[in-house]
């Protein structure tokens, strides 16, 4: 276990290369970072910044090209050696919830079971009644039965949450969680997340474009050009 | 708590029609596989039980085509030569010989049969030796002849209900205006013998104005080698032996031919089936990139979505089968009765033979070739990259 203050993710270095044709592009350029348990880390910057390569690295969606990656402590990445997915696969169910803009809920599966998928796959001990506690603190007791299509955008971001925690993660990564919620929706999404963060002392990496919603952050880094500025 | 198989299973109602489209064409072709293997088992299983309820193992009768005689032995038909009856006493003190009865069998056109009228099978036997060659008859009314030239019959069981005789009815012999006393009806045997109708032996040679026989029936002894005996008897004058191994494996290996061929039909429809099952599947994994991605990313690793991918086949094919196999059994008869208007020669009995065994196999078969089936599409899904299936999106 970890202790407040104990480094939960650093990066060294960290370049990820595309190629297009014979030009290459360097989405990310040397970023080098520390993220402290606990931590509300917030990235911001223009579309081609690099700040979602950056989270999907930090989150082991992706192998950086170069650069090193520890994670409590472990090495994960260490400038020659790539993961290959069944590595990565074991790490993110183990350490990573995810959130997304598109918020990706299975249309044909009710709200509870969607927030339950995940432990059809990986189940982490003690996790059993995880599902209806989460539903509840996130305000959403009363739509447990109910399809995706029947709630609001609002409501299925805050089932996509209950579904990154529900395995009880230790980093929750959201790539533009409210990128398809109006401003009050936003507002209600950034509160659950602050909450989450100052409450339960969970760590959250967020990319967002929302200035307002960057704020919530106790950090604020800034992507231009694929290199990180922190504030 | 959701299951993978709750998830497979809600995966399949997402779009109901292909799926529902999917598993008609499985239950067609387990349909058709299931009645033509059924088919081959049942007609195999009539033949046999035809032959075997002959009662006797060997035939003797007057040289002709062997096989032209046998069928005709089979189906009641005429046409046949005559042979001398003092023959059977030469037969029956052979040692390899259990017993010998003499058979004369006489068709007679009877216009009141049927529409347009048709055949009546008359079989003129010996009341001393007949019925020990056929110790299965068991009779619904009645017995046995009272006397070896009496006027009398006995009906086999679907003879009687197509003239709807009672024991002590009088039947007609068709264009000899000779009575019959019925003095039997027997049970369904499930043979041709059921719409035969036995006369004496000398009742008949009367009506036939002939002292001669058609055949001799002979069952030969357990312990006897049959091919010394069939030897023996082919050094008797103007006469050929018919060995009903011989004629079962002759009308197999005819039907065998009939048999691949059909099969052939089976499985290509099963194929088309399971080319379908490979399309469905397929689809609903590329309509499904962005949520596997997803399912990667919570932590289901690649043999996870390989399995609930191939569950989602295996659901498929396992309803598909057991509809298809319940509809066969449910319309095995009227399978039955369409098989028999197309085959020239049908066995009695039940001709298309589905029992647990051959379901529970044919299942099986449907279900491994559609988890063959499912592989590429399963493998393609556990591939997946979730960066990938996330990026994609947009």
């Amino acid at each position: 276990m970890m202790t407040k203050d104990a480094v939960s993710l650093e990066a060294r270095g960290l370049t990820r290369s595309y190629h297009r044709g014979n030009e290459e592009i360097r989405a990310l350029d040397g970023v080098t970072l520390t993220i402290r348990r606990g931590d509300f880390v917030a990235f911001m910057g223009p579309s081609g910044s690099g700040k979602t390569t950056l989270v999907n690295l930090l989150g082991c969606l992706d192998n950086p090209t170069t650069g090193e990656l520890e994670l409590a402590g472990r090495s994960i990445f260490d400038g020659s050696k790539r993961l290959d997915e069944k590595a990565l696969t074991r790490i993110r169910r183990e350490v990573f919830g995810y959130i997304f803009q598109n918020f990706y809920l299975i249309p044909t599966l009710t709200v509870r079971e969607n927030v339950a998928l995940p432990l059809a796959f990986y189940k982490k001990p003690g996790v059993e009644e995880e599902v209806e506690r989460l539903l509840k603190m996130l305000g959403m007791e009363h739509r447990m039965d109910h399809l995706p299509g029947q709630i609001s955008g609002g409501e299925m971001q805050r089932v996509a949450i209950a579904r990154a925690l529900v395995n009880r993660p230790e980093i929750l990564l959201a790539d533009e969680p409210t990128g398809n919620l109006d401003t009050n929706r936003t507002a209600e999404i950034g509160e659950v997340l602050q909450d989450l963060n100052k409450n339960s002392g969970l760590t959250i990496v967020m990319v967002t474009h929302n200035p307002g919603l960057a704020r919530l952050g106790g950090r604020l880094i800034e992507m231009r050009d694929g290199k990180a500025y922190e504030n | 708590m959701i299951t993978r198989f709750q998830i497979a299973c809600k995966n399949l109602l997402r779009k109901k029609a292909r799926t529902l489209l999917t598993l008609v064409g499985i239950m067609l072709s387990s349909w058709v596989l299931v009645s033509l293997l059924g088919f081959n088992r049942g007609y195999e299983q009539a033949l046999n039980r035809d032959i075997d309820n002959m009662g006797y193992q060997l035939m003797v009768m007057a040289k002709g085509c062997p096989y032209e005689a046998a069928t005709m032995m089979l189906q009641g038909g005429t046409g046949l030569r005559y042979i001398e009856q003092s023959m059977v006493d030469s037969i029956v003190n052979k040692p390899e010989v259990d017993k010998a009865t003499p058979i004369l069998m006489q068709a007679f056109f009877d216009p009141d049969k049927g529409d347009g009228g048709g055949i009546a099978g008359y079989f003129g036997v010996e009341a001393a030796t007949f019925p020990a060659m056929k110790p299965f008859f068991r009779f619904r009314q009645g017995s046995w002849f009272h006397d070896e030239r009496g006027a009398e019959a006995v009906m086999g069981f679907e003879a009687a209900e197509l003239e709807q005789r009672e024991v002590g009815d009088m039947i007609l012999v068709p264009g000899k205006n000779v009575q019959l006393k019925v003095v039997g009806i027997l049970e369904r045997t499930g043979t041709q013998d059921d719409g035969t109708i036995f006369v004496p032996l000398k009742t008949l040679q009367k009506i036939s104005a002939t002292d001669k026989i058609t055949t001799i029936g002979i069952k030969v002894k357990n312990d006897a080698d049959s091919a010394k005996l069939e030897n023996t008897l082919y050094q008797l004058p103007d006469v050929q032996v018919v060995s009903f191994t011989q004629v079962k494996q002759t009308i197999m290996k005819l039907i065998a031919t009939a048999r691949v061929m059909v099969l052939s039909i089976a499985i290509i429809a099963l194929l088309i089936a399971m080319v379908g099952v490979v399309n469905t599947i397929l689809m609903s994994v590329m309509e499904r990139t962005h949520e596997i991605g997803i399912l990667k990313t919570m932590g289901a690793m690649p043999g996870d979505i390989f399995f609930l991918v191939w569950t989602e086949t295996l659901i498929l094919c396992s309803c598909g089968g057991i509809a298809g196999i319940s509809l066969a059994l449910v319309f095995s008869r009227l399978s039955d009765i369409l098989m028999r208007r197309i085959l020239p020669y049908s066995p009695g009995g039940e001709l298309v033979a589905i029992d647990s065994k051959l379901a529970v196999m044919t299942l099986a078969v449907i279900v491994v070739v559609g988890l063959l089936s499912g592989i590429y599409p399963a493998w393609k899904a556990g591939r997946v990259r979730p960066l990938e299936s996330i990026r994609s999106e947009g």
